[in-house]
């Protein structure tokens, strides 16, 4: 079950987003994020919407996918529209002549927000889906690089994103495989008080630690053994530039967001 | 290509009061395009020694040459970690990507190779290996085979002379064992590289071109397969184990059955036992 996590699942196709530079891709979905939180009457909505669709498209990732990465946060989603339903201030909403303690503001503002967060993780589901993690954290360090000049190592803090990324499934695989072996020698993890339930994770985590520390050892030794040594002087497979599409993306953009702002101080 | 003169290596350790050598007077050539296969009991050096070859240790006496390059010669460590690639037993420890093309690509990029040369390295290495309709695949959802098959192409991208591999077997089922042992072979074949092979899989030993033996850091025979798996009581005598058709040569002639005791393969003991009939 655990292994289903999405977490910057990368999609190795061809399309016109996975040929944009991170860069762009990165700085865009922060604009994108305002703009969807920005968004606040009907038309700005279709809008934004509109303009989340053309992204599933242009990215060729099947739209099945990105529901799939929305089902993690449906409880969210449901659990915030229902708080808002029953606890915002306003007209009751009257069924079969009987009145709840629903409001109409209420399920107009559950609606809005379960729309914003659908829309949020779509854009953001495109970026991890077109973007490999090296690529993604070698945009993100290219971004950072005027923290440089103030000695923060940005390539190392790249290098260790990407490596954790890297590492998540093994260590998820390992818990598994730990856990059921716990449980096999009749460890117990899902009865009695919080308290025991967290002494019964001792046994799981300390092998889990070791392990990963081992790990490390050896995958240090192993990129040793390939030359590493540091950001200086390093090249890249796929270096990444700005190009004519990321020009044309972010001209689309900008007078989408344009648009947005217009037509939010309009109506 | 790699030479040893009277290497000695003793960790450091604190709680220990006396050094103990794991390495001791070691003498070791391993020549260019040679297939050298390793073997000795657990704990015996083998890996430490390995670890020698590419200057990840440095001797604590004695020298090691890598084309007569001395690996306690500081600026040219990278020179020699170009020239002898690794590969270690378990295939997800040496994995640093999320996307095979790019783990291959890593020791080309840490080298400042520019992208195109990257490129034409990556594909090369692919296709050697035959992993290259997969490279834009997750490494972790592989089979261990193919993990390993990757870590071999990251190790040939860096266009070295030779390639150690440190128990690369060990971890994976018979299929992707003889996956590895095909690929190594073909790079020793047609890529003319020089090859040294730590195991503990005699029949994989018995196809090298010379056998080494160890037992606590020293080397106690180095001849050709042949020569080293006809000493059936030697290896026996050190916690080794001998091909399955050799013990049953072995066992055959100690019965008074008279059958050659340098027989490697199941073809070559197939047609020894014809011979009796
Ligand atoms: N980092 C270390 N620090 C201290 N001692 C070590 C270290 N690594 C290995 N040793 C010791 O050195 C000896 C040789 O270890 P080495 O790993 O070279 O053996 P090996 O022949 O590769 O064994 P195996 O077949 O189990 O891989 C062992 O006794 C081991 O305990
Ligand atoms: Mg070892």
């Amino acid at each position: 079950m655990l292994k289903d996590i999405t977490l910057g699942q990368y999609f190795p196709i061809e399309s016109p987003m996975h040929r944009m530079d991170p860069r762009s891709k990165i700085v865009l979905l922060i604009f994108m994020i305002v703009a969807i939180f920005i968004a606040d009457n009907p038309i700005t909505y279709a809008l934004v919407t509109v303009f989340t669709l053309l992204i599933i498209l242009l990215s060729k990732v099947p739209i099945m996918m990105y529901i799939k990465g929305l089902k993690p946060i449906l409880f969210v989603i449901i659990f915030t529209a229902v708080l808002n339903v029953f606890l915002t201030p306003g007209t009751k909403i009257d069924l079969w002549g009987y009145t709840t303690p629903m409001t109409w503001e209420g399920l107009i503002l559950a609606g809005k927000m379960a729309l914003r967060l659908i829309l949020l993780i779509i854009a953001s589901s495109a970026l991890t889906y077109t973007t490999s993690p090296i690529i993604l954290t070698d945009g993100i360090e290219k971004l950072l690089k005027p923290l440089s000049y103030l000695k923060v190592p940005t390539y190392e803090l790249a290098m260790m994103m990407s490596i954790a990324i890297r590492f998540i499934p093994t260590l998820i695989e390992e818990t598994e495989k730990i856990t059921k072996a716990q449980q096999a020698r009749g460890a117990d993890f899902d009865s009695g008080s919080i308290f025991k339930r967290i002494k019964a994770l001792a046994p799981m985590l300390v092998p889990l630690f070791v392990s990963a520390f081992r790990r490390a050892d050896e995958l240090a030794v192993a990129m040793e053994s390939r030359c590493y040594q540091g950001g200086e002087h390093r090249t890249r497979l796929r270096e990444i530039h700005f190009k004519g599409i990321d020009l044309i993306a972010v001209l689309v953009f900008v007078l989408f967001f344009a648009a947005i702002i217009v037509l939010g101080i309009l109506f | 290509m790699i030479k040893t003169e009277h290497l000695r290596y003793a960790y450091q350790t604190d709680t220990e009061e006396t050094i103990k050598f794991v390495l001791d007077d070691v003498n070791l050539t391993v020549n260019k395009g040679e297939f050298v296969a390793v073997l000795g009991h657990n704990g015996c050096g083998k890996s430490t020694l390995a670890k020698h070859f590419n200057g990840l240790l440095l001797p604590s006496g004695g020298m090691v040459y890598i084309n007569g390059m001395n690996t306690k010669q500081e600026d040219l460590y990278q020179e020699i970690r170009k020239n002898v690639g690794m590969v270690f037993q378990n295939p997800d420890n040496q994995i640093v990507a999320t996307v095979v093309e790019e783990d291959v690509a890593f020791a080309p990029e840490n080298l400042g190779v520019p992208s195109d040369e990257i490129r034409h390295r990556v594909d090369e290495a692919l296709k050697t290996v035959g992993m290259y309709e997969l490279r834009l695949h997750a490494p972790h959802l592989l089979s261990g085979g193919q993990k390993q098959r990757v870590a071999i192409a990251g190790a040939i991208a860096m266009e070295p002379e030779c390639i150690v591999f440190d128990e690369p077997t060990a971890m994976l089922d018979p299929k992707g064992r003889s996956e590895v042992i095909e690929t190594m072979l073909k790079l020793k074949n047609e890529k003319n590289m020089t090859v040294v092979l730590i195991t503990h899989y005699m029949e994989e030993a018995a196809r090298a071109d010379r056998v080494v033996v160890m037992d606590r850091g020293k080397i106690l025979r180095d001849d050709t397969p042949k020569n080293i798996f006809s000493e059936v009581k030697f290896l026996k005598g050190l916690g080794l184990d001998v091909p399955q058709v050799t013990e049953l040569c072995y066992l055959l002639a100690k019965a008074g059955i008279p059958v050659p005791q340098d027989v490697l393969t199941v073809e070559e003991c197939a047609d020894a036992l014809m011979q009796l009939l």
